[in-house]
């Protein structure tokens, strides 16, 4: 009844469900790297952006497209590596306000360097394309990208529970997210923990990229910005520090952006945004820790 | 199984000098103690051998090999464990996640470091499936000697192990130090119990304003607190 009154339809579903997904995959990656080093990457979205200029130079140099996505991978990770060299690891023992700002200081100055290499027109990524096209599902049109997208997010999701539960290392990044400190103790290796953080971070970006540039195949030096912006209000709503309530948030903020984007009128959507914050903050007066997070247990003596 | 050994040990937070030419050696299979008012510079003692508080003079040896300037989970690595003041169990992994933990300094790669530890902490082995943050205070520090131990190390420091907890209790955790000395390991125990801590180990060295005042053998357990006013007064 909801749907039938907001005049939403399956396509527009779809289309949240899908946000939420991409959106979910951002978070994650933000909360990964927040976990281990107390840092909120601005730069994230930068990332993103990257991974959509690999994919439309690809697409300019007719590479097949399964080089263009390795090429869209291989250009994210090794930005993300070098972001934690040359930024993160030697900030690394300042205070968060420090390495917040730097991280600003990156997403200016990589979207500063996209702007005069690249011009403010934009890039067209079109390699990626047909996956825009509808498919037909017994008798509701639903772009093919959408369902991609939810599966990949799906998939995404599932393979980095894995990674977190199943192996050493993912055991000791959710350790370092818990208390550094005595993890290294142990002989938890700092550098190799926050390295494979940053990795899967990258790596989750690089997926995002390749969702966002088929929805958007225009790439612009500020593509993602926006996104990233709306996924780190995602991000503080669920609760930064733990991977599953970052998801949560992650997915709401983008399936709830989908579905009111879709349902409102054009001139109205314009205000979404502001919507969209008003209702994180309020959350955030109700529950400052975050909507999906349980309340802290007491210390034991 | 090496020897560690503190060398004229100088550590500074700020302008406060922590420890001030600390000098002692735990041999393997020997519990040294460290026993002192608050304040005296036995937790500092331990996060400088870690590699966690600045040392600013002497040095810290471990089988003849400096461990002065290496990063903490490099020492960790090479054979030294703390069982950390408070414990400092993950809450939230389950007990088994928080000794699969403790892997990460194991240097051999072979054999089942767990069966080891469960023979000595039983109720380790019981509730390996539960999240540690249900366990009680006893079972935690428990837990966390546990953690230290999956590593094999060659060291095993450990900070107030008996404090909060119940005279019981505290049996268990000193009959547990003594098992570990015997199978050869170094020992190193900063506590608060003098005298309990006097009569289990070979020496205690008794200080104050990071130096070393007094050292006490297990004949003297009996006569510790009034031993330790004497020389403190």
């Amino acid at each position: 009844m909801m749907l039938a009154v907001l005049n939403i339809d399956w396509q527009t579903l779809a289309d949240a469900l899908a946000l939420g997904g991409v959106y979910a995959l951002m978070a994650v990656g933000i909360g990964l790297v927040f976990g281990v080093l107390r840092l909120v990457n601005f730069a994230y979205g930068q990332l993103i952006m990257a991974g959509a200029y690999a994919l439309a130079f690809a697409s300019q140099w007719d590479l097949p497209r399964w080089l263009g996505i390795l090429f869209c991978f291989g250009v994210v990770l090794a930005l993300s590596v070098a972001m934690d060299l040359l930024v993160f690891r030697p900030l690394r023992t300042q205070s968060p306000a420090v390495m917040l700002v730097a991280t600003f200081a990156v997403a200016f100055l990589l979207q500063s360097i996209a702007l005069l290499a690249f011009g403010p027109l934009g890039k067209i990524a079109s390699s990626l394309a047909p996956l825009n096209r509808p498919v037909t599902i017994s008798g509701v049109d639903i772009r093919k990208i959408a369902i991609v997208a939810v599966v990949v997010a799906v998939v995404c999701l599932l393979l980095l529970q894995l990674l977190l539960t199943r192996t050493a290392v993912g055991l000791q990044m959710r350790a370092a997210s818990m208390d550094f400190g005595t993890a290294r103790l142990l002989g938890v290796r700092a550098n190799r923990v926050i390295g494979g953080a940053v990795l899967v971070s990258g790596a989750l970006a690089a997926v995002v990229a390749v969702m966002l540039t088929v929805q958007n195949p225009l790439v612009t030096p500020d593509f993602a910005l926006r996104d990233t912006i709306v996924v780190l209000a995602g991000v503080v709503l669920g609760g930064l520090n733990r991977p599953i309530p970052a998801t949560l948030g992650g997915f709401s903020i983008g399936f709830a952006s989908g579905l009111l984007g879709g349902a409102l009128p054009t001139n109205q959507s314009q205000y979404l945004p502001t919507f969209l914050f008003a209702a994180v903050i309020v959350v955030l007066l109700v529950r400052p820790n975050g909507l999906f997070t349980r309340r802290q247990s007491a210390e034991r003596v | 199984m090496s020897t560690l050994a503190v060398d004229g040990l100088e550590v500074r937070h700020g302008a406060v000098r922590a420890v001030r030419g600390l000098s002692f050696e735990v041999a393997p299979r020997e519990i040294v103690g460290l026993i002192g008012p608050n304040g005296a510079g036995k937790s500092s003692t331990l996060h400088a051998i870690m590699g966690a508080a600045p040392v600013v003079g002497g040095d810290v040896t471990l089988g003849g090999r400096s461990l002065v300037g290496r990063r903490t989970e490099d020492i960790a690595r090479a054979g030294v464990a703390l069982v950390p003041e408070g414990r400092r169990i993950f809450a939230e992994l389950t007990v088994e996640e928080n000794l699969r933990l403790g892997l990460a300094g194991r240097r051999s790669k072979e054999g089942d470091a767990f069966e080891r530890v469960y023979t000595l902490f039983p109720i380790v082995r019981e509730f390996r499936k539960r999240n540690a943050g249900a366990l009680s205070g006893g079972q935690q520090q428990q837990l966390a000697i546990a953690r230290g131990l999956v590593a094999e190390p060659d060291v095993l420091l450990l900070d107030e192990p008996s404090l909060g907890l119940a005279p019981r209790i505290v049996d268990v955790v000193f009959e547990a130090l003594a098992a570990i000395r015997d199978s050869g390991l170094a020992v190193l125990l900063v506590e608060q119990r003098a005298q309990r801590t006097v009569a289990l180990a070979d020496r205690t060295y008794v200080i104050a304003n990071g130096e070393l005042r007094l050292t006490l053998g297990p004949d003297d357990a009996d006569d510790t607190d009034r031993l330790v006013a004497a020389y403190l007064a």
